[in-house]
């Protein structure tokens, strides 16, 4: 096990290099001259020269590479134009609402299309599957700043049920105490249930809107193993052995099934992590996916510039997660490590 | 001239076999048809704000009704199928020609091509694909070109991953061995006879790609990069909408958003009827 993790984690280096090389390139690659634009349109030539000198941009690109990864490793991402504050704190500040968002909408998520798959493929042909087929191409098809809109509609302005789509906390409440940044379990922590309540009110919007975006990959992917495994030998011995339907279905089918729906959830956290940007703009929710937006409507490069680094980064942690998590279940993957 | 009779006779087989195939190719044309027409047909000059009727719920005149300036929904809705039309079709054209021939010269040539290409695809995986998309846009510059240009770049190892395993398959087949033996080049073997017969899979990797570039560019344009207002285009049109969501103005949001859903759910719908066409055996 520990072998597989090491070199599991061996494979990660060359991806992270290469995401670096890439948000490296991309700085570089601003049109127009960096220099002129940090100083200001009122600079003299004398002005933007000392910046430029200043910012290393005098220097070969090699050097500036070597430099732009010295601040990397002190965790130095820039400073933000518009606020002047480091990319750092603020990204560090909005990463649990963006994870508490993210994380609920994929429970959701899978809470629903696993069940879902799971009885398209026992009752194949039913209108379960038919339903599980209509949901995993329409799912696709909605864009999902549209679905949440369309949710925001429903549930606030028609039903009434919801509050405002505007952040993470109505203005009436204050934020409960620091501990894990997730409002969901820091409320409980502190045992203030009507402040939970009013957390999940703002959450559970938005949550759904990732959910549906995510529910089809996963419904389909279920369903596909389902059936797959449905139909392999050793679910037949365990029929003939005499084993009842649910002991087959769910001890048997269902834990060998799951192998590829979580190979899958790379590809879904890919959808997810982007997703994620829209939603936060439909629900004003104060993450990570905002603060980028907000950023690049101001022409203020290093906030986007480090949005894009931690997502990439998160996505690459993510992915080797689900790797170690494959190995863990499946000792077959355990021994070829 | 028999062989042609029987493609179309199988294709006449899946589309009445298949209805929902049926449906998504009238929608396609559809679609087509206002990307070339629209703005020669539209009752309304989808530019022109008239500050008497602003806000109008639809009506026999207005049929999506007006938005905060008062321009006529329907005209800008129909207008714009051209624009977004034209930015999917562009970056999945401009894909193609990048992700598939790197494809194909990975899976065909092997070695060192192979390393690399594969060492960029795999760079390109490593982001999730919309934020890579942002920061393309960004960094570039905020132009509808490079819209395009993202799009396409985030789509690659999709491209290649399909070419390469195509072209890797057909490497020693008998054809490409009796080409090679008649003196034909490596990279004339290539375009000539590996490219061609991979196109049909190519075709279907198109269509369902097509989709996906409707969305991300519109999900692009909500967020306020490339397209720029007033110009027409239904992720910006979302986006203008969806501050009167909350106040009850449905309709300036939900219309282009279902033109939106509409003609990717067609191209969804295009691509799997193709695949059954093109190839049976990975009917889902």
């Amino acid at each position: 096990m520990l072998g597989l993790i090491t070199k599991r984690l061996l494979l990660v280096i060359p991806n992270l290099i290469g995401v670096v090389i890439i948000t490296f390139l991309l700085t570089r690659a601003l049109p127009g001259d960096p220099a002129a634009y940090f100083a200001g349109p009122a600079a003299s030539k004398e002005a933007i020269e000392q910046i430029r000198v200043k910012l290393g941009l005098d220097r070969p690109l090699p050097e500036q590479f070597i430099r732009y990864v010295k601040d990397l490793a002190r965790g130095d991402l820039g400073n933000s134009l518009t606020t002047g504050q480091p990319v750092v704190t603020e990204i560090r500040r909005r990463l649990p609402a963006s994870a508490e968002l993210t994380l609920l909408g994929l429970m959701i998520s899978i809470s629903i299309a696993v069940p879902l798959g799971i009885l398209a493929a026992v009752k194949q042909g039913s209108w379960i599957d038919h339903a599980c087929r209509v949901v995993a191409t329409a799912g696709v098809s909605l864009p999902v700043f549209f679905t949440g809109l369309l949710l925001v509609y429903l549930f606030y302005f028609v039903l009434g049920w919801s509050p405002a789509p505007l952040g993470r906390l109505d203005v009436f409440f204050s934020a409960p105490p620091q501990v894990t940044g997730f409002y969901l379990i820091d409320s409980l922590t502190a045992r203030d249930f009507g402040l939970f309540r009013a957390v999940l009110g703002q959450l559970i919007l938005p949550a759904v809107t990732l959910g549906i975006f995510s529910l089809a990959p996963i419904a389909r992917m279920t369903r596909a193993s389902m059936l797959a495994v449905l139909g392999s030998d050793f679910v037949r011995t365990a029929r003939a052995s005499g084993l009842d339907n649910r002991t087959v279905i769910l001890t048997y089918a269902f834990r060998n099934a799951m192998l590829p729906v979580i190979t899958t959830l790379g590809m879904v956290f890919s959808f997810l992590l982007g997703a994620n940007v829209l939603v936060e703009k439909v629900f004003a929710w104060p993450g990570i996916g905002s603060y980028a937006v907000e950023a690049l409507i101001a022409s203020d490069f290093a906030p986007v510039q480090g949005f894009v680094l931690t997502m990439a980064i998160l996505y690459v942690a993510l992915n080797l997660l689900i790797d170690i998590l494959y190995g863990i279940i499946d000792p077959r993957v355990r021994l070829e490590g | 001239m028999k062989e042609s009779n029987s493609i179309l006779r199988h294709a006449r087989y899946v589309v009445s076999e298949n209805l929902v195939t049926g449906f998504a190719f009238l929608l396609f044309v559809l679609i087509a048809l206002a990307a070339l027409f629209g703005p020669y047909i539209v009752p309304h000059d989808p530019l022109a704000s008239d500050t008497a009727t602003t806000l109008r719920s639809p009506s026999f005149k207005h049929w999506f009704g007006t938005d905060q300036l008062g321009r006529d929904i329907f005209s800008r809705v129909i207008v714009a199928t051209r624009l977004d039309f034209a930015i999917a079709l562009s970056s999945v054209i401009l894909v193609f020609a990048m992700g598939g021939l790197a494809g194909i010269a990975s899976g065909f040539f092997g070695g060192w091509t192979d390393r690399i290409i594969g060492r960029i695809s795999d760079t390109i995986m490593a982001f999730p694909l919309f934020v890579l998309a942002m920061g393309i846009v960004a960094a570039l510059g905020n132009t509808v070109t490079n819209i395009v240009l993202a799009t396409a770049i985030i789509n690659f190892p999709l491209y290649v991953r399909v070419a390469r395993a195509e072209a890797n398959v057909r490497r020693e087949a008998g054809f490409v061995q009796a080409a090679r033996l008649s003196g034909n080049s490596e990279s004339r073997i290539l375009l000539t006879h590996i490219l061609p017969n991979i196109m049909p899979i190519m075709m279907v990797q198109i269509s369902l790609t097509m989709g996906y570039a409707i969305l991300n560019a519109a999900g692009l344009s909500f967020i306020g990069l490339g397209v720029r207002p007033p110009t027409p285009e239904w992720g910006i049109m979302v986006a203008e909408g969806a501050g009167n969501i909350i106040s009850g103005e449905w309709w300036i949001a939900l219309f282009p958003g279902l033109a939106l859903m509409l003609a990717v759910f067609c191209f969804n719908l295009l691509g799997d009827g193709l695949r059954d066409l093109v190839d049976p055996q990975r009917r889902t």
